[in-house]
């Protein structure tokens, strides 16, 4: 019957195979080693000296930006996670008309330029809020919550609600059978949820920029400032490996947690609203979180479409096409190839940020304590500044056979290398919750171990790895983090096109900023609904099997 | 029907592998084909910032134009801002991603020059070339392409409504009558908010700058991060509609503003405070280390003659260093170069740059 | 005393129960059969206030409960796949209705002591309900629901599963059990000689 599990029995039946073991530890060590440590190491070798050490440690201000950083990530994961779990259960465990078109207006905050919601959400926001922390924490509610509804909703629509049902006959409320039950069956995926959050919340860089206002620096935003604006190279790189070990620091103490339950997740059913109450609930939640998430998207859309006070479509019409802006003054964005260029690089970031997320997972679950080894090593990249990376990829890869800095893939490749902590911590939960009875199965009836491996865990991870995709797709398509310092040639990507008209005076470059803001939403939606409806049929196959 | 969908599964796995593998290794590949097998077809790289266009302007359209008449292609590299390209550029000395650098400006000379990033070479462009811009580089490192002023704009029906005259000089800024009325840039974090503490350097002094900002955050100044924030968020003269008339922007800012606007119009709704302007020079030089020495010459010359400055102004909202080039009628119609802007050498802000900054942001912010 | 009258639960065009009324008095245990897709798990689902009707009332100790949530009815329920918790050990399991009803620890102590006793399992609170067998871990979860002494106890076919001598064993235990503690009880079977080894009386629901 598949009921005993025990996790401390001698691992006779394993997946994966052992001898398999090593070689899924290289790919992903391999790509870390080649594009995390060695860019970084070779950058700090060079530039982090004694010198570069005693001036950051040196100034009076690092105190506080350290402090700022710390607390505004603290109050901005809490924040999140308190606002998100609600959308995270109603599109995790409610079926209704155009939910998935919510899941994707949910997740695109998440994934447009910070610049572009920055924008938006100060016009939003009351002026008086406009350059605190507040703002600052507000807009990473508003960008993460996405993190949170994907993640932990992936375990919560598996859940089986037969526990919660259990709880209530037992005399539990709602409310205690939510914290009784539900929370603590979700705890791995609200932990991998909050630790993402946090990574990002901690190392923000444009929100803190645009809405914090200059009295409110994180350690990230500081350490761009002194590699660009001060060309102190070797100060930003020592920050940078500051900020890594008080991350580092954190995630370890936060990580001391319990070691999370097993639940048996399954296929479940989603919920349809049936009598009033219900539809009248669940309408109005999809009102209120659509609304909600979609504000900013709305401002940006008016903003598109009243260039200089009035309503004009002039900004779509001259957009890519010159005529009505006056001529020699052309703005050089093509939208098709900028749509093209960005869903290319998408592409090929996503089938990294897959392939090598996947292989990690699988060597993380499968290897016993080197894998929490590189469980650590996959998030590094998160909590590591762009600046650092981008540098020293620069500096790394600028000799044969390693002669790589024009080439167009790094860029998706410095995208994956964000996008891959994502896929792992969809992945991992799915693969830990995996009960080893499923392998005794599989093995009793016949299955040679590579077998049993590509049957039961490959195959389980069909669907987070989707979530995966997703995730990695969307961090392409609004390209933030490690590539803003990585060198671009050829055609601009939609973010990098939205920059440069954001640069501009005038009314068409600010509307038409606006517009190709609209287009990236719109794409970046397509996009996530064919993930989705990919992962789902995917699932529907593997359900029928 | 598992088996099959599983092994299908496990070559399209490996087929992305090696996918993967071949994009990385034909790329290496063609770098070094192109690079020594037809020098005669030359690509060669420019390095510029994020703000240059790279496609589907007439600036892009007058690169090509170089490309038929020498046959040397030119791809362009964006990297990032100019302290990030400077940055960049100072790391990889030697060893350059591309082969000329556009973009480099006064604030940033002085570091890249000591960074060793160019190759010093006297264009023969350079005796149509303003003579006062060109005075900034005694070493011959870099040939100055184009200038900008950075000066305080201010909304011109806002001052009109309230029959306020608008501000003239610094000193007015520190006025009662302009309190809470200006908005300016973080020097720390955005160019154009570095170039107007340098304006006040430039006007009171190391020593009296301190004082003329505190005076100005008396008076109500605010401070944000970006030039976009700003312009677009808190200039009242822009389409953002902001509360504030007055901004640190550039003296191009008024004529964008008509080119731009929607509806058109014929009057520009803003002008910038001429006693405000700093001056930005911006340099096009060949980067030490280029294996295309000549080619890059070629190119630098080009940047620098008269097809090319004939289009900075209108795609990048600069002026021409060229004194020869006709100005477009906006940029004389609703904009002026200033006679005798304010400025600073660029070595001394090399030297006191961070300093500054630290000074700055201890008497304004804290 | 259990009373349900008229109930009727369509899912999307498929008529699952008509009209269905039902008996149980007092410290009765009635046994429900019928054929596969009869509707006895949504039954049961109605009366445990998991699902609500499009028609019809459910009656417990002649309060009309049909809007009150499920845990304000009074009415246990054993799942049939156990739903225990599992990140709770079996102590913590079987106490979890009377922490709902904040009685004192001791208490709880007690009474967790109490009904892994009456189940057969004394001494077993620490262990992880992960690590019990098949027959255990339904024992667990029938002292569950009984904990906090639901006067109306649900059974979706409590000992399914289970091999012949351990499935009579525990027909037999739990018919004791629910004697012992003069539980109304109604439960869901398909089994016809363990119908008649727990329950007073048999019920058959037919596909409407």
């Amino acid at each position: 019957m598949g009921r005993r599990v025990d996790r401390h029995r001698p691992a006779l039946i394993d997946a994966p195979p052992r001898w398999l073991r090593p070689a899924l530890l290289v790919v992903s060590v391999a790509f870390l080693a080649l594009f995390y440590a060695w860019p970084v190491g070779t950058l700090l070798a060079q530039v982090a000296d004694r010198s570069a050490i005693s001036k950051v440690f040196g100034r009076e201000a690092l105190r506080q930006v350290v402090w700022f950083t710390c607390w505004q990530a603290v109050v901005s994961t809490a924040a999140t996670l308190v606002v998100g779990l609600g959308p995270a259960y109603l599109l995790a465990r409610w079926g209704f008309p155009g939910r998935r078109l919510l899941v994707a207006v949910v997740t695109v905050p998440f994934l447009l330029p910070t610049v572009v919601v920055g924008a938006a959400f100060s016009a939003l926001l009351p002026d008086a809020w406009l350059g605190t922390a507040s703002a600052v924490i507000i807009a990473h509610v508003f960008f993460n919550v996405a993190v949170v509804v994907r993640l932990v909703g992936t375990v919560w629509s598996q859940l089986p609600p037969d526990l919660v049902h259990a709880a209530r006959t037992l005399g539990a409320t709602p409310w205690q059978a939510t914290r009784e039950v539900t929370l603590p069956l979700l705890r791995p995926s609200i932990t991998a949820a909050a630790m993402i959050t946090f990574l990002f919340t901690f190392t923000s860089f444009g929100v803190v920029q645009i809405l914090g206002g200059p009295a409110h620096a994180t350690i990230e935003v500081e350490i761009a400032r002194r590699a660009t604006q001060l060309g102190d190279v070797g100060g930003a790189a020592v920050l940078s490996v500051l900020q890594l070990l008080i991350l580092a620091l954190l995630l370890v103490v936060a990580g001391r947690t319990r070691r999370s339950t097993e639940v048996p997740l399954r296929r479940v059913e989603r919920l349809r609203p049936r009598t009033v109450r219900t539809r009248l609930g669940v309408t109005a939640a999809v009102v209120a979180t659509a609304a909600l998430m979609a504000a900013p998207l709305v401002a940006l859309v008016t903003s598109s479409l009243r260039p200089g006070g009035q309503w004009s479509l002039t900004a779509w019409r001259t957009l890519g096409n010159d005529r009505g802006v006056r001529p020699g003054a052309a703005l050089g964005v093509d939208p098709l190839a900028s749509i093209a260029t960005s869903l290319r690089f998408a592409v090929v970031a996503t089938v990294i940020s897959v392939v090598v997320g996947a292989l990690a997972s699988l060597a993380i679950a499968g290897a016993r304590r080197r894998g929490r080894l590189l469980d650590v090593g996959v998030m590094l990249p998160l909590g590591t500044s762009a600046v650092t990376i981008g540098f020293g990829m620069l500096i790394t890869f600028d000799h044969a056979p390693v002669d790589w800095r024009g080439a167009w893939w790094l860029v998706p490749l410095g995208h994956s290398l964000v996008a891959v902590p994502f896929v792992v911590r969809a992945v991992l939960p799915v693969l830990r919750a995996r009960p080893e009875a499923w392998l005794d199965a599989a093995a009793t009836l016949g299955a040679s171990p590579l077998r049993r491996w590509w049957e039961i865990d490959v195959r389980l991870i069909r669907r987070p790895l989707v979530t995966g995709a997703g995730f990695a797709a969307a961090i392409s398509l609004g390209e933030f983090g490690a590539t803003t310092f990585l060198t671009r040639t050829g055609n601009e990507t939609l973010p990098i096109a939205i920059g440069r008209l954001l640069g501009r005076a005038g009314d068409i470059p600010r509307a038409q900023a606006s517009a190709l803001s609209v287009v990236l939403a719109a794409v970046t939606v397509a996009v996530l609904i064919a993930v989705d409806a990919v992962g789902d049929s995917g699932r529907d196959r593997s359900g029928s099997r | 029907m598992k088996r099959s969908s599983a092994t299908r599964s496990a070559v399209a796995v490996a087929v992305t592998l090696l996918v993967l593998t071949a994009c990385g290794g034909s790329d290496a590949g063609d770098t070094a084909a192109t690079g020594s097998v037809a020098p005669s077809t030359a690509a060669i790289t420019l390095v510029t910032y994020g703000s240059f266009p790279t496609a589907d302007t007439s600036l892009n359209a007058a690169l090509q134009s170089f490309t038929a008449r020498t046959g040397i292609g030119v791809t362009i590299v964006q990297a990032g801002d100019a302290g990030t390209m400077v940055s960049k550029a100072v790391l990889t000395a030697g060893n350059p991603e591309g082969d000329v650098m556009w973009g480099v400006d006064n604030t940033l000379l002085s570091r890249a020059v000591d960074g060793g990033i160019f190759e010093p070479y006297t264009s023969p462009e350079l005796s149509a070339i303003d003579p006062g811009l060109t005075a900034l580089v005694p070493g011959g490192e870099v040939t100055p392409v184009d200038f900008g002023d950075v000066c305080i704009n201010f909304d011109i029906a806002w001052f009109a409504d309230r029959g306020i005259e608008p501000p003239a000089t610094l000193d007015d800024l520190i006025d009662p009558t302009y309190a809470d009325l200006l908005v300016v840039e973080n020097p720390a974090s955005s160019s154009p908010g570095l170039a107007f503490l340098l304006a006040t350097i430039a006007q009171y002094g190391p020593d009296g700058w301190q004082d003329y900002w505190a005076a100005l955050r008396d008076n109500g100044v605010q401070v944000v991060d970006s030039w976009d924030s700003a312009y677009y968020e808190q200039f009242s003269g822009s389409s953002g509609k902001g509360p504030r008339p007055l901004v640190v922007s550039y003296a191009s800012s008024p004529p964008a503003e008509v080119i731009y606007a929607d509806p058109p119009r014929t009057d520009a709704p803003t002008a910038s405070m001429d006693a405000s302007c700093f001056r930005q020079v911006e340099f096009a030089g060949v980067l030490r280390g280029t294996d295309h020495e000549a080619e890059a010459r070629l190119l630098v010359d080009f940047l620098a003659g008269a097809e090319f400055q004939q289009e900075v102004a209108l795609n990048l909202f600069v002026w021409p260093a060229r004194t020869d080039v006709t100005l477009p009628p906006e940029f004389t119609t609703y904009a002026s170069v200033v006679a005798d802007p304010l400025t600073v050498a660029p070595a001394d802000i090399a030297a006191n740059r961070e300093a500054w900054v630290d000074a700055w942001t201890d008497t304004v912010l804290r | 005393m259990l009373e349900v009258r008229g109930v009727v639960v369509v899912f999307g065009d498929r008529t699952v129960l008509d009209h269905v009324d039902l008996d149980v008095s007092d410290g009765e245990v009635v046994a429900l059969q019928g054929p596969s897709g009869a509707g006895k798990s949504t039954l049961l689902r109605v009366i445990a206030g998991l699902l609500v009707p499009q028609a019809g009332t459910v009656c417990a100790d002649g309060v009309d409960v049909t809007s009150l949530p499920p845990h304000r009815r009074g009415v246990g329920m054993v799942f049939q796949d156990e739903q225990l918790f599992p990140h709770r050990d079996v102590g913590q399991n079987v106490e979890f209705g009377l922490r709902m009803q904040h009685r004192p620890k001791p208490e709880r102590a007690a009474r967790v002591a109490e009904l892994l006793e009456l189940v057969g399992l004394p001494g077993v609170e620490r262990r992880s309900v992960t690590s019990l067998s098949g027959g255990e871990a339904k024992r667990v979860a029938l002292a569950r629901s009984l904990a906090p002494a639901p006067p109306v106890l649900l059974l979706d076919e409590p000992l399914t599963g289970l091999d012949r001598e351990l499935h009579d064993r525990l027909a037999d235990d739990l018919a004791r059990v629910l004697r012992a503690t003069r539980t109304t009880a109604l439960m869901v079977t398909h089994d016809a000689d363990e119908a008649a080894r727990v329950a007073d009386r048999i019920v058959s629901l037919t596909t409407p």
